[in-house]
């Protein structure tokens, strides 16, 4: 075994260790000392100025504006795909009981579980374009013509979804939900599956219904799914950068109207791409990973509870 | 007849009042699937109508389409389609598209799965500190590294290239992939290996002939995790395949393609060419995805769970 075996652990890990120190590691060690300059991304002058950069984005009213969208969504996102999923997915497992059959999902869950994962496999690109034509300020869009047939809305002046300052980041919010409900259906279903029938058997012998068995039970057994899938979203909630950029109006990357709509992630682009603030946008990049990882460890520790072994 | 005497005897145990139960609890199902299925079919209805709606479009002319939502199309021709894919270019971008995914999937497997196999299989100094080194990588958000990226890539002389994107691609999608893979090959036995090299067999050839095929499993999900990673991924053809100037050849990816045809509408404004390309981006991938369902569920729940 210990033939030649040095040349090859080396020969096999040079490739791969060599691209990922290149194209991953080096510019994220770079982005921290960028972020320590002025530098404009064209020239090669650069001066050091401290964490002037810093101080700058915590005055910069647009950079609060977006961080605050972040927050909303950071909140939102999670909740409500989680709630959607949650329920869809012990519907569809747990929540048919046809006669004394036992326990299994209502009828025609499989078809259910095959439509509502469709979005997952459409991209992310292809989602912004769909949803341009469904939220469509006229009543050609899907959403106003719906209202409109409905008599909900008067077709004269129908409703301008993604130019609405109160309901842009909503718009937004709701086609991610809309795109993630299927994903985590389909997570929290094989988590389901796994939890052995007895255990609800013997909770409906004991006379538990359903909101019984899906409080006590199902969601106590399926903890470490509901946590992975809340830190998941909640980097997916810090990104939004392909709806927000090509939904909402806006010049350089979307965000309007007036910045009801600015998230993060359009803010370092514009940055970035338009204002030709290199330095300063790196700044904002390292913000973004801290609110991240911060995030991330508070949802880990603050849902953790103990493991229950089945 | 045996085989039912365990559900039977299963049942007795719950004795009358059990079955009673059983049955009140079926009946007040009844109800309440009529509440539970009016929720899961307005979801599938939310799902199914903005896809069929967008199909349906792709066939209107553009006053049916700016008329209202619910015209129908009056003649059903695929001229719209003929003009997505010669004048908006959805073929190019489509194509442009497989290129990339085709090589970063192939790169990024063959240098995960080499990597993943060293370290799983292998004791050697530093080992354990190059597996965390790895898995790091998919802690950062993407900002944290786009501006030195982009300057980089630049340096290179690689951007709006194939190699460039699929490079990248690769790059970002190896910690994941060394992930899943390094569990995975530690699973599988050492015996067939062993007996391998015993018969002479080279560390390399035990890798390809031996060790990957019986890795096969392991490899499709984390394949099927790839391909629709980076096929979902924007930010980075945003920055390293915009066109630096009028000279250089149009090499946006689909999703990319579709949003400038977007953004250009106010000039074009050929709504239907925007929906059929959507139809032509949305029905392939639909497609593979109803065929291939059990696959795909199944490989990026595995995932996500490990």
């Amino acid at each position: 075994m210990r033939y030649r075996k040095y040349p090859f652990i080396v020969g096999f890990l040079i490739l791969p260790v060599g691209l990922y120190v290149a194209l991953v590691i080096w510019p994220y060690l770079q982005t921290f000392g960028y972020s320590l300059t002025d530098w404009n991304g064209e020239s090669q002058a650069m001066h050091f100025v401290g964490l002037r950069n810093y101080g700058q984005l915590f005055d910069d009213p647009v950079f609060r504006t977006a961080l605050w969208h972040n927050v909303l969504l950071l909140v939102f996102l999670p909740l409500v795909t989680i709630l959607l999923a949650l329920f869809f997915a012990f519907m569809l497992n747990v929540g048919g009981r046809g006669g004394t059959s036992g326990v299994t999902g209502v009828r025609g869950s499989s078809f259910y579980r095959v439509v509502f994962f469709f979005p997952q496999v459409l991209s992310v690109g292809i989602l912004a374009v769909l949803f341009d034509s469904v939220y469509r300020p006229d009543g050609s869009g899907l959403v106003n013509g719906v209202l409109v047939k409905l008599g909900l809305e008067d077709p004269n002046h129908p409703f301008l979804w993604l130019s609405s300052p109160s309901a842009s980041l909503w718009c937004i919010l709701s086609v991610l939900v809309w795109s993630n409900v299927g994903f985590y259906l389909v997570l929290f279903s094989a988590a389901m599956q796994s939890i052995p029938r007895d255990i609800y058997e013997a909770a409906l012998l004991d006379g538990a219904g359903r909101a019984g068995t899906f409080f006590r039970i199902t969601l106590p057994l399926l903890w470490d799914s509901v946590q992975t899938a809340w830190v998941y979203l909640a980097i997916l909630a810090m990104d939004a950068f392909a709806l927000v950029s090509t939904l909402t109006p806006g010049t350089g990357f979307g965000g309007g109207p007036d910045h009801h709509s600015e998230v993060l992630s359009t803010y370092f682009m514009r940055n970035f791409q338009f204002f030709g603030k290199s330095g300063y946008a790196c700044a904002m990049g390292v913000v973004l990973l801290l609110v991240t990882l911060v995030i991330s460890i508070a949802m880990l520790r603050v849902t953790r509870r103990e493991r229950i072994e089945y | 007849m045996i085989t039912e005497e365990p559900e039977r005897s299963g049942r007795a145990r719950g004795g009358r009042g059990g079955l009673r139960d059983l049955q009140r609890f079926g009946d007040g199902g009844g109800t309440l699937n009529a509440f539970s299925h009016g929720f899961l079919a307005v979801w599938s209805l939310l799902v199914v109508l903005p896809i069929v709606w967008i199909v349906l479009g792709s066939f209107k002319t553009d006053n049916e389409i700016g008329a209202s939502a619910w015209s129908t199309p009056t003649e059903w021709n695929l001229g719209s389609f003929v003009r997505a894919w010669t004048k908006a270019g959805i073929g190019g971008y489509l194509l442009n598209t497989a290129i990339v995914l085709v090589g970063s999937v192939f790169l990024t497997m063959l240098l995960g799965s080499m990597a993943a196999y060293v370290l799983a299989r292998y004791e050697f100094r530093g080992n354990r500190f190059l597996y965390f080194f790895f898995v790091a990588g998919a802690m950062f958000p993407i900002y944290l590294a786009l501006v030195p990226l982009f300057f980089m890539v630049r340096n290179l002389g690689m951007l709006n290239t194939y190699q460039g994107l699929i490079l990248v691609y690769a790059a970002y999608s190896l910690p994941f992939t060394v992930f899943f893979l390094h569990a995975f090959f530690r699973t599988l036995p050492t015996t067939v290996h062993e007996a391998a090299m015993i018969d002479g067999c080279s560390h390399t050839r035990a890798f390809f002939q031996v060790m990957m095929p019986m890795a096969r499993p392991g490899l499709i999900s984390v394949g099927i995790f790839n391909v629709l990673g980076q096929w979902n991924q924007y930010i980075l053809p945003v920055v390293l395949m915009e066109r630096q100037n009028g000279f250089q050849p149009d090499r946006s990816m689909l999703a990319q393609g579709l949003a400038n045809l977007l953004l250009q509408q106010g000039y074009s404004g050929d709504y239907p060419a925007l929906f059929a390309g959507m139809t032509i981006a949305m029905l392939p991938v639909l497609a593979v995805y109803l065929s291939f369902q059990r696959q795909v569920q199944s490989g990026l729940t595995a995932t996500a769970i490990k």
